[in-house]
């Protein structure tokens, strides 16, 4: 009986976790911007859900809870710590932001350069990065981004709208010098 | 447009306000230019953005070795596996053994019965069917000595209802051995006692009783000897006379 709910325990898990297995990845390579990295990262990542499966609560997300296990995988890793130590990051959360200046948004759109906007998202720093892309890329809400990343809505609202002024003000930049 | 503006176009184009907000947003973007540009501005970020961030993809290769990692992890290890093979072939072995030998010793007895119940009916058949005729078991006995490489005791029949009809040497896989014959009623019952070695070790020291050419017969081992007893008497009558032969050995 014991060894039949592991079994069951065991394809559920693959069952949950394998669809998300292509935008773990993305996200991964995201976070650690290498291949070799990010193959380590989803693997670790996956190894320690299924371990860890008997833990997670039925009935919550499965995919901020992936989510969450692989960006601490990733916090923990060398990439990780050197990313998160230039960061200082709630003392902002809470501060009111500056009117940015307007943004070139439709030229990039024009010039489909993807190019320029992948490079510009690289850039930003990791707790930016990362939120635009739970938010814009994996479509999460802010209220499994807040899961993902164990922050209060509150939070996921301001740190989102800094990390997209910080895009904005990215792309303009490197647009002027193009 | 005003920063709490373009905070709010954020949630309002992520879909996070609520009904009433949103409808108070629809209401101010008809009103505001500002707000309408900024709005569309956003919404070409975002999509090229979801667009842009889908960049990296897995190899397929890589996909198949995660999938097999968290599957071989609720499968039994290679070893365990390994070990479980041997242990099965291990056993199938043992049992094929144990199976075999079973099969080889039923053939034995069912070969030593069959030339046991062949001996009977010559026995009946015969014209002269005893060697040595008489009823006094102290005649019987010393008839076979001489005859056969060993010895044996025979039982007192008084009242018994049995009576011992003669003896004559008989032969079993080229092994002389002794046949007994009793009757009881009209029924006459052989009982052939041989060296072991005649029907082979493999028959083993265990007592058996069969059915063979519908005779009944009793066969065990005592003191180095294989008796065997065949006749169309009941099985009782063959089971009390072989209570009297083992009782006298």
């Amino acid at each position: 009986m014991e060894v039949a709910e592991e079994r069951l325990t065991a394809a559920t898990f693959e069952e949950l976790a394998m669809p998300l297995f292509d935008q773990l990845y993305n996200f991964a390579h995201w976070l650690a911007q290498d291949r070799t990295e990010a193959e380590d990262l989803v693997q670790e990542t996956y190894v320690k859900a299924l371990k860890g499966f008997s833990s997670f609560q039925e009935g919550t997300n499965f995919r901020a809870w992936m989510y969450r296990i692989l960006r601490n995988t990733f916090l923990t890793s060398r990439t990780g710590l050197k990313a998160s130590a230039t960061v200082a990051l709630d003392s902002e959360d809470t501060l009111e932001l500056p009117a940015g200046p307007e943004t070139p948004e439709t030229i990039l759109i024009e010039h489909s350069n993807h190019q320029l906007l992948q490079t510009a998202i690289e850039a930003l720093p990791l707790h930016f990065r990362e939120i635009v892309l739970l938010c814009e890329v994996e479509e999460m809400s802010y209220q499994e981004i807040a899961e993902t990343l164990s922050i209060p809505m509150g939070t996921v609202m301001s740190r989102l709208s800094r990390a997209r002024k910080a895009l904005r003000e990215s792309l303009q930049q490197k647009l002027v010098r193009t | 447009m005003v920063d709490h503006c373009t905070a709010k176009l954020e949630t309002y184009l992520d879909g996070e306000l609520s009904a009433n907000e949103m409808r108070d947003v629809d209401a101010h973007l008809r009103g505001c230019p500002s707000c309408a540009a900024d709005l569309l501005s956003q919404l070409q970020l975002k999509r090229a953005v979801h667009s842009a961030g889908k960049r990296y993809s897995a190899s397929p290769d890589f996909r198949e070795r995660v999938r097999k990692s968290i599957a071989t992890t609720r499968r039994p290890s290679p070893i365990r596996l390994w070990l479980g093979a041997t242990a099965a072939v291990a056993l199938l072995f043992v049992a094929g053994l144990v199976s075999w030998s079973v099969r080889q010793q039923q053939l034995q007895r069912q070969q030593a019965f069959s030339e046991v119940a062949d001996l009977h009916v010559a026995t009946l058949a015969s014209v002269n069917p005893v060697d040595v005729i008489s009823t006094d078991r102290h005649t019987v006995k010393p008839w076979f000595q001489g005859k056969i490489p060993f010895t044996f005791n025979l039982p007192e029949l008084s009242n018994s209802g049995f009576t011992l009809i003669g003896g004559r040497v008989t032969y079993l896989g080229q092994t002389p051995g002794a046949e007994l014959i009793y009757q009881i009623r009209k029924h006459q019952i052989s009982v052939f006692i041989f060296p072991d070695r005649a029907v082979g070790h493999d028959l083993g020291s265990s007592s058996w009783s069969q059915k063979e050419l519908a005779f009944n017969i009793e066969s065990w081992d005592q003191d180095g000897l294989r008796y065997f007893l065949i006749g169309d008497a009941s099985s009782s009558d063959i089971r009390n006379l072989e209570d009297m032969l083992k009782k006298a050995s």
